[in-house]
């Protein structure tokens, strides 16, 4: 195919896997960075990165995990998978669909081309003011990361405008808000939560390189501008951003273990309006980021409070899938281990998070490696995790091959196994009290064996992935033919072919319940039947 | 020294944070339990009976879900809502208000990448700062560049040092000891060495402390060290560096009045002997690699000068 080829293609299904593909590129870039950090870690007063290369390395690896990998990937999914789920043929704006993917892929090589200038960034992905100011910053990479910023961010909202009136317009006749699945669903949630956080970011970046650029004060203490500005705008953007990470995820375990517990999900209605609850909280709980700025007691109080609320819908959500599988009885396929294993690996973080709202540990273990592990719990056992289900759920779908099993399973354990190994013990260098982001540290009790392990760790989980990625790519030839419906699932992308066709459906299922394929499938046990006797029916 | 808090809370304030700390680690430990049991417990199900219709079993019992989903809520709320008044109750203990007006005891400054000290006699010292055991002080923090954190794990929680913002925290240490601090906030190439000490002496050994820090730099005798004191000035080390009873009066490094009575130099990445600093005064950049110091270009002859002077300064 030529690349003229490529980039007017704009199938949604193309687009889609763009996204995909594209963050997974940059997810081995960005485990490269992070394996370099975790060598030079692995024991005290080592000296394999200059401590320049290391600020400006832990930088990027943030960034591009947040922006180049995480938030697009999930969109590539949402891209790929909704019109498919709503029985749609494509995006209500297959162009502009397109070209958020360009505007991406732009801004993650913008990003990375300021390499070339000879200083990346290196003040954190939320490159705090004043640091990520000239006086301190003086090099181009600041800039280049700000502008990298607003041309993801601009790809973002256009994908999530795009998404949602995918969602709210282009359902097929009979599927409902009520009947769309709960990845739709939370999709839908997401994409709002987009076009509200990410306008925050731009007015930040914007300022910052006002300031950076055009010799403005924003930020400058000395001449009437706040630090605490840029706290305050990136943290209203940052946390709805760190739910815009997630909520897609909780998606695609509402589908995937359901599907693998052969149980309809336990509580359609509390999963959504949970998901809703936590959207709406997530803009009120931005200054838990900023606890231990001198903020007074009672403002910072009922911002604990707020960001303890959220642990009740999160915790609905652990409670409906727990349910889900207790009410079921499971089929352990690698997908359905790693959505196990997500729900394990998540409430560790989602419990870390409410240690963290409890104000005066946040004052003792804010920017300690305990944040490293709790954000690593959350993205990663969490997110990344069920992306991992994801992908084995769904290649079936988006190839028409299976993915192999056996490799599969070998996949899981190095994971998990390299995951915990890598990211438990953080915990304890935190209440050891060791800071993060710092490229050294001195001959101090514990910290270097511990420091050994997670980097021994963070090797095993590489293997694991590279051992994923051989899986992809041997599959994709050799894979077992999978078929349209491989899991015996119940929602409507599982009637179309894999891969599926240009328009998606030759005719659309009727759609009379959440699971029209059960539906099809089981016409005399049908969902629809029960749903129109309220005595039995179901939420 | 034992780094860290968990085990080792020293002070009033660390010890309630300590215990709320076990207790939320407590509550963790129960609730993922209870997680891990359901998962366990769904795991080793019999799978169902071949025939039997599968995926039927939930949407059938609508309102004993209802009261399930209920209940686990109200157990959520009420076990935060519990979390939150320990919370509050914990904030009033570390950050027991002040009255209007009061006087900080301590000033401590972040700079990139070291602290500074000032005591209301004037005293002023770098990275390793004195405290009468067993007296709580009020502590302001500021800063003079970039966001920095002042934590001192054992003792105190963390501050923010934001430019332009003054932070007021209570630092105490139950008994003398040496305590271990850090910049906790990204700061810059050199935040991993942006550490402090706190030295919390008794009440005799902290005034005949602050006495001695009080006097101004001893008049340098013999011919090298009186050289260095004029190559201090004509080299513009002054400009950075203050040294009391001269007329160096810099504020953007360390003050160097008394530089030989600290154990540590740039912020704790080596020891003070006269191999360290004799490195640091002919390649900074080698001593700590990003340093605010630029190189002073001395000779040999010049460096040793410097040397002798700077081995004066008790
Ligand atoms: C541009 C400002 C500047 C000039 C000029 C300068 N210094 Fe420094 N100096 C610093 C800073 C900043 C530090 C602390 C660096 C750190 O720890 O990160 C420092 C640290 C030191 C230290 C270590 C002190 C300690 O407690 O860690 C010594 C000794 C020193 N300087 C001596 C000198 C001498 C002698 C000269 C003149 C030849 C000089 N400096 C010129 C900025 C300067
Ligand atoms: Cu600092």
């Amino acid at each position: 195919m030529s690349v003229g080829n490529w980039i007017t293609r704009v199938d949604h299904k193309h687009v889609g896997l763009f996204y995909i593909l594209s963050a997974l590129a940059f997810f081995l870039v960005g485990g490269m960075e992070a394996m370099a950090l975790r060598a030079q870690l692995a024991m005290p007063n080592l000296k394999l990165l200059t401590p320049d290369q290391y600020n400006q390395i832990f930088t990027m690896h943030g960034t591009t995990m947040i922006f180049l990998v995480v938030t697009p990937v999930l969109i590539g999914f949402g891209i790929y998978l909704v019109p498919l789920m709503i029985g749609a043929s494509e995006m209500v704006f297959p162009r502009l669909n397109a070209l958020s993917f360009w505007l991406q892929l732009a801004g993650g090589l913008l990003l990375y081309l300021s390499f070339a200038t000879g200083q990346a960034p290196a003040a954190g992905w939320f490159s705090y003011a004043p640091l990520s100011e000239k006086p301190f910053s003086p090099g181009k990479g600041s800039d280049y990361w700000a502008f990298a910023l607003l041309l993801i961010s601009a790809a973002m909202i256009i994908a999530a405008i795009n998404l949602a009136v995918t969602v709210a317009t282009a359902r097929a006749p009979g599927m409902t808000m009520r009947r769309v699945p709960l990845f739709v669903w939370m999709t839908f949630v997401n994409s709002l939560m987009i076009v509200f956080a990410l306008p925050v970011l731009d007015a930040s970046l914007v300022m910052l390189l006002a300031d950076r650029l055009l010799h403005a004060r924003f930020f400058d203490a000395a001449h009437g501008g706040s630090p605490l500005l840029w706290q305050h705008y990136f943290w209203i953007f940052g946390h709805p951003q760190v739910y815009i990470m997630i909520l897609p995820a909780f998606g695609m375990i509402s589908e995937i273990i359901p599907v693998f517990s052969r149980n309809a999900i336990f509580g359609y209605t509390s999963a959504a309006l949970s998901t809703v609850a936590i959207a709406f909280l997530s803009y009120g709980v931005w200054v838990h980021h900023m606890f231990a700025v001198a903020l007074g007691t009672t403002f910072i109080s009922v911002f604990a409070a707020a960001s303890m609320l959220i642990a009740v819908p999160t915790g609905v959500k652990i409670f409906n899938w727990a349910a889900t599988m207790l009410g079921g009885s499971l089929r352990l396929t690698t997908s359905m281990l790693f959505a196990v294993a997500f729900l394990l690996e998540f409430t560790i973080g989602g419990l870390s998070g409410v240690a963290f709202a409890t104000v005066p540990v946040d004052w003792e273990l804010t920017d300690t490696y305990f944040v490293v592990a709790h954000i690593h719990y959350v993205l990663f056992g969490g997110t990344i995790f069920a992306l991992f289900a994801a992908t084995y759920y769904w290649f079936p779908k988006m190839t028409g091959r299976m993915l192999d099993e056996k490799l599969g399973r070998l996949h899981f354990w190095l994971v998990v196994i390299g995951f915990n190994g890598t990211f438990f013990v953080h915990h304890i260098l935190g209440l050891l009290g060791m800071p993060r982001r710092i490229y050294t540290y001195g001959d101090i009790p514990w910290w270097g064996p511990l420091n050994l392990i997670s980097t021994v760790s963070a090797a095993v989980l590489v293997l694991g992935i590279l051992l994923f990625c051989t899986n992809l790519v041997v599959s994709l030839q050799l894979g077992a033919v999978s078929g349209d419906d491989p899991w015996d699932a119940w929602t409507l992308e599982w009637a179309a072919s894999s891969p599926p066709a240009r328009n998606n459906f030759a005719e659309i299922p009727v759609v009379r319940s959440r699971r029209p394929l059960w539906d099809l499938k089981h016409p005399d046990a049908a969902d629809w039947l029960l749903e129109e006797t309220p005595v039995q029916g179901g939420d | 020294m034992v780094w860290g808090l968990l085990f080792h809370p020293q002070s009033p304030e660390t010890e309630a944070i300590a215990s709320l700390l076990a207790d939320v680690l407590v509550l963790s430990a129960a609730v993922f339990s209870l997680v891990a049991a359901l998962v366990v417990a769904s795991l080793v199900r019999p799978r169902r009976a071949r025939g039997e219709p599968e995926g039927r079993r939930i949407l059938d019992a609508k309102a004993a879900r209802a009261r399930i989903e209920a209940i686990w809520t109200c157990v959520t709320v009420i076990v935060l809502g519990g979390l939150f008044l320990l919370t509050v109750r914990a904030m009033a203990k570390i950050d027991a208000p002040l009255e209007p007006g009061t006087a900080p005891d301590l000033v401590v400054t972040g700079h990139q990448w070291w602290w500074e000290a000032q005591y209301p006699n004037g005293v002023v010292t770098t990275g390793e700062i004195h405290i009468p055991a067993g007296h709580r002080l009020l502590v302001r923090i500021d800063s003079a560049d970039v966001i920095h954190d002042f934590w001192v794990p054992q003792l105190a929680r963390k501050m923010d040092a934001v430019p332009g913002l003054d932070g007021y925290i209570w630092l105490e240490a139950n008994k003398p000891g040496r305590y271990q601090g850090m910049c906790s906030e990204f700061c810059g190439a050199q935040h991993a060495w942006m550490h402090f000490v706190i030295i919390a002496d008794s009440e005799a050994d902290f005034s005949s402390w602050l006495k001695s820090q009080a006097q101004p730099a001893t008049q340098p005798s013999g011919s090298a060290a009186s050289e260095g004191a004029r190559l201090f000035l004509e080299k513009k080390c002054g400009d950075c560096h203050a040294i009391a009873g001269t007329a160096a009066k810099g504020g953007n490094g360390p003050d160097l009045t008394h530089v030989l009575s600290r154990e540590f130099l740039g912020a704790g990445i080596a020891r003070n002997t006269p191999e360290t600093v004799a490195l640091w005064l002919t390649n900074p950049q080698a001593a700590k690699p990003g340093n605010r110091m630029p190189d002073p270009h001395l000779s040999d002859a010049e460096a040793s000068a410097l040397a002798a002077y700077l081995g004066t300064l008790k």
